[in-house]
């Protein structure tokens, strides 16, 4: 049993309480000890991702009980990879939140950071559906801090909508694994694989209606149509650094489904076949057409970048909801392209509208940095709406390419390219208001009369530092495309081996 | 017993859906809490109801058990949603008191004003 599987979740859980109790009064010292947690959860993963290369299923029993009576934490390609993904993230937007001091601008920040991290980190290696939903409500948890980092009257308003439609949710989900417990009586995922494949079909109408009510529950977290109201008032609302963490926090809810409904409730399960397909299709058409009409409607910027990520969303469970690997392999590109230019997105937008004032899309004086400014939302927009050459073209390609598949195929590539087409419109209109009218309103009143609204310093290296990380992670994902995919393949392969994640978690003969 | 607890569950369910959905906070707040308490005894109930029954097997051949796992799920759901009730509360009281008003709803800023206050801190 390897010991550095929990590694992920333990590090955070220690540093936060020691931040919190021995270095709050100290923001440098929070600081280094933060960042020092994240590199080192960053290299931990790294470690993981390379221990899950060869495709074997690591297994960590707590208490070292055999695994349907104890909890497991279970690492495969794909924990590890989202492992990955979640430190990579955790890193640029700490450097970003330190250079640009949001982290003083309330209490608490660094704590609830690495509570964040722990609660992710948690949620994707555990191996129970009720750890599961303890570790969703740790990472929602700290979110509810931190998306009211920094007070102000709106932001509280936002955080209470964001709190009250979670709690809802994180009742559903108890309702829904309460009635997976009373149906299959297991919550570990691999036994819940095997009793739901020996239930018959004439008893599975609750099966089904559990499978459901996780659905939804899953929905929420991923903001999918019809429950993604809370996104846009969310993200647009919440501080810049925690907009770009929470980029991961709807992939929780996207790697659950594919948990869930690829090993729980697998294809060729004859009591629940074919049915989050069926639901999640036509939820995904209209979350990206509610996307698209929201980039193309949002009069701020913030709530411009948070509809984007609506619609990337719908995207990405456009693709999963074929439940074919080639499907996944294509959603688990999306995934990576997604968090990432959501976040570039965010870290940039907060770096331009520190020196703008206010994110109405509206002409204003230009920044002095404006060129620099408008060349990283040329590069951060190309990406988000899925144009060559940054890794969102190939994205969406994979997702067109693997939807063939689909019986639906001409509605969701209408919908995928339409939608696209309105969100380049939508980014292009921004862009110029933001960036080319202002030179002209520059031109105007440039006589050195009325000074620009906040005439802060320009943007140093390490401010502008992490969204040009999080850019060139999308150039460097386009670049490796080929090698990655494979990788990807290979993830979405052992995905969809459900007797080897069985045999690995339960023993070779399927009893523990 | 299992009408009373299928109704209970019903009544605090209907109840907690009809609270969530009032426009000010503080019903909010006690829907989610009768929610919580609905999912709590509809927890209960799924390890199937047995009266008068200890959660351990006997070792003298008495078959007669209740399912323990529940219960564990139901002192984890209560704490958590004691916690998080507590967090609620706090949020919807500094809202109401930066806001002056305790509605759910949200009036989008139409000057950007605030957001741009907030930034400017």
């Amino acid at each position: 049993m390897n010991h550095w599987i929990i590694a992920p979740v333990v590090l955070p859980a220690l540093l936060a309480p020691l931040i919190a109790f021995v270095m709050r009064h100290d923001i440098a010292l929070s600081r280094v000890a933060s960042f020092a947690g994240t590199a080192a959860l960053f290299g931990i993963a790294l470690g993981l991702a390379l221990l899950a290369a060869d495709g074997e299923t690591l297994v960590y029993r707590l208490g070292d009980w055999p695994a349907p009576f104890g909890i497991v934490l279970v690492l495969d390609r794909l924990s590890a990879l989202m492992v990955l993904l979640t430190a990579a993230l955790a890193l640029i937007v700490l450097v970003h939140a330190a250079a640009t001091g949001w982290d003083e601008r309330g209490r608490h920040f660094h704590p609830l950071f690495q509570f964040q991290l722990m609660g992710i980190c948690g949620a994707f290696l555990t191996g129970d559906a009720f750890n599961l939903f303890v570790f969703f409500e740790v990472l929602l948890i700290a979110s509810y801090g931190l998306m009211i980092h920094g007070g102000g009257r709106t932001r509280l308003q936002a955080g209470l909508q964001y709190v009250v439609m979670n709690l809802a949710g994180s009742t559903l989900f108890l309702f829904a694994l309460g009635t997976l417990y009373a149906v299959t009586g297991t919550l570990n995922i691999a036994d819940l694989a095997v009793r739901v494949r020996e239930l018959p079909v004439e008893e599975a109408a609750l099966l089904r209606v559990a499978a459901t009510l996780l659905m939804m529950v899953f929905a929420i977290k991923a903001a999918l149509f019809p429950v993604q109201f809370w996104l846009p008032g969310t993200y647009a609302n919440a501080p810049a650094p925690v907009a770009a963490l929470f980029a991961v926090m709807t992939k929780v809810g996207a790697y659950a489904i594919l948990r869930i409904y690829i090993t729980a409730f697998g294809p060729g399960v004859a009591a629940t076949d074919g049915m989050p397909g069926a639901w999640l299709f036509p939820a995904a058409v209209v979350t990206v057409a509610i996307g698209a009409f929201g980039v193309l409607g949002a009069r701020r910027l913030m709530p411009l970048i948070a509809f984007s990520v609506v619609g990337s969303m719908g995207t990405l469970m456009l693709a999963i909801s074929t439940f074919t690997p080639d499907a996944v392999t294509a959603a688990l590109y999306y995934l990576l392209h997604s968090t990432m230019a959501a976040a570039a997105l965010f870290l940039m937008a907060d770096v331009i509208l520190a020196r703008r004032g206010g994110d109405i899309l509206q002409a204003v004086r230009a920044t002095p940095q404006n060129g620099l400014f408008g060349a990283m939302f040329f590069a951060g927009a190309i990406g988000m709406a899925g144009m060559p050459p940054l890794s969102g073209f190939l994205g969406k390609l994979l997702a067109l390419d693997a939807l063939r598949a689909s019986p639906s195929v001409e509605v969701a590539w209408a919908v995928i390219l339409i939608g696209s087409l309105l969100t380049i419109v939508g980014f292009a209109r921004a862009g110029s208001t933001l960036f080319w009218k202002s030179t002209a309103v520059a031109a105007e009143t440039g006589d050195g009369e009325a000074p620009p609204p906040s005439a802060e310093a320009n943007a140093g290296p390490l401010e502008l530092a992490p969204a040009m990380t999080a850019l060139a992670t999308l150039a460097l994902l386009a670049a490796l495309a080929g090698p990655v995919t494979g990788y990807l393949g290979e993830t979405s392969a052992q995905l969809f081996d459900r007797e080897g994640y069985i045999s690995a978690v339960l023993g070779p003969d399927g009893e523990g | 017993m299992e009408l009373v607890v299928a109704s209970s569950v019903g009544v605090l369910t209907a109840g907690g859906v009809y609270l969530i959905l009032r426009p000010r906070a503080f019903p909010v707040i006690l829907g989610l809490a009768l929610l919580s308490y609905a999912v709590n005894i509809f927890l209960f109930s799924t390890g199937r109801l047995a009266v008068d029954a200890p959660p351990i097997l006997s070792k003298y051949g008495d078959a007669a058990y209740t399912d323990p796992l529940p219960q564990a799920l139901v002192l984890t759901a209560i704490v958590i949603s004691f916690g998080m009730t507590a967090v609620l509360v706090m949020i919807a009281l500094g809202a109401y008191l930066e806001s002056d008003h305790d509605k759910v709803d949200m009036t989008e800023p139409e000057d950007g004003g605030a957001a741009e206050k907030d930034r400017a801190q």
